[in-house]
């Protein structure tokens, strides 16, 4: 219900704001050119996008991911003590952080949601510290590359859709420090 | 020929050869793969195109225009461009809208401008937070969410401010 909110509040705000400047003209045929553009948008980085989600496919077939989430055990077992004592809860969270990280949004709900139930169990519907944390690192994107965006940069005509890789790395791990920083922060005082 | 410039064709073949070394077809995963893809595509056309719509339309009536100006001065302070006010609003809320507004930017101001560039690391390193914390706390059925929010919209305050500060680092104005 959210979205619907937004898009009737732009639209209103857009023909309030479109009688105020003057401008209705210029409104009238944006709401046209607009629509035309999505779906021009959508062909121009479909081709980007879906050669990546084959990448995706060949890495998790031939256990690349697994791969991956074996290296993240050593960090997570610092950050997630008593989930990593569980050790279906610490495979679902080391899969959940490798399915992010190649990008494959889609495998790593599930697999987060999974860890997330396990390490409910006994709180009661009160989120733990290191639920809290597991949460935080989920709505921080960490992807190592960020294909949706490269798809936008090809499909607009960018001469290396894929040289904003190392500020993409930097301000992931910047936002992400900052967020379990200031978890570990409010966690001190915000009890239920 | 600078780093990135290897990713692609590096990441390519070392998957390709891995991949069959672990004796998987390789052809027919990026083909299924890519199917998948498609539908994903297929999914967000439809919001694309709404959103898109109202995009165009609040730029046009100059209703974005006046909320940058109103953000600017905040910030400013913290080195973000006011240009990508309106995507800071969209982003924690709609993915599909946050690609929309994104993709605007890129467009109009060039793919391979500071803003341009702005816009598409702010994209890559953010994520749809109110929709993640409603997944993950519903699906284990948690309603006390404590810090959870402020913590993660902290990440997001940052990750912005960060998407800015690393275009500048590595790019320059």
């Amino acid at each position: 219900m959210a979205m619907a909110w937004v898009w009737t509040i732009m639209v209103v705000l857009s023909l309030v704001f479109g009688l105020a400047t003057g401008q209705m003209a210029a409104v009238g045929k944006a709401a046209l050119e607009g629509a035309e553009s999505a779906v021009e948008l959508c062909i121009a980085m479909a081709g980007v996008i879906c050669l990546w989600t084959g990448v995706m496919e060949i890495m998790s077939r031939c256990g690349l991911t697994e791969k991956l989430a074996k290296c993240f055990r050593p960090l997570l077992r610092r950050l997630l003590p008593r989930a990593s004592r569980d050790t279906e809860a610490l495979a679902a969270v080391s899969a959940n952080l490798s399915a992010n990280l190649l990008g494959l949004g889609n495998a790593a709900t599930p697999l987060g949601i999974r860890a997330a139930r396990r390490m409910a169990r006994g709180c009661e519907g009160v989120a733990s510290d290191e639920l809290c944390r597991l949460v935080v690192l989920n709505t921080a994107s960490i992807q190592l590359l960020p294909t949706t965006v490269a798809g936008v940069r090809a499909a607009c005509g960018s001469a290396a859709p894929f040289d904003i890789l190392p500020a993409v790395w930097l301000a992931s791990i910047l936002s992400v420090t900052a967020g379990l920083l200031m978890a570990r922060l409010l966690s001190r005082v915000w009890r239920c | 020929m600078d780093f990135s410039s290897f990713v692609v064709p590096t990441l390519l073949s070392a998957v390709a050869v891995y991949a069959l070394f672990k004796k998987v077809d390789v052809y027919s995963a990026l083909t299924t793969g890519a199917g998948e893809g498609l539908n994903v595509m297929i999914r967000i056309l439809p919001a694309l195109i709404g959103l898109l719509t109202a995009v165009y339309m609040f730029r046009a009536s100059g209703a974005m225009a006046w909320f940058a100006q109103l953000l600017s001065p905040a910030l400013e302070i913290l080195g973000i461009p006011p240009e990508t006010a309106a995507l800071l609003l969209v982003r924690p809320v709609s993915g599909s809208g946050a690609l929309a507004v994104g993709s605007d930017l890129i467009k109009s101001y060039g793919p391979d401008s500071y803003l341009g560039r702005v816009a598409a690391v702010m994209l890559g390193s953010t994520e749809t937070t109110f929709y993640t914390i409603a997944v993950y706390f519903g699906a284990a059925g948690i309603t006390k969410t404590r810090y959870t929010i402020p913590a993660a919209l902290t990440a997001d305050l940052a990750g912005f401010a960060a998407a800015a500060f690393a275009v500048r680092l590595f790019f320059g104005t």
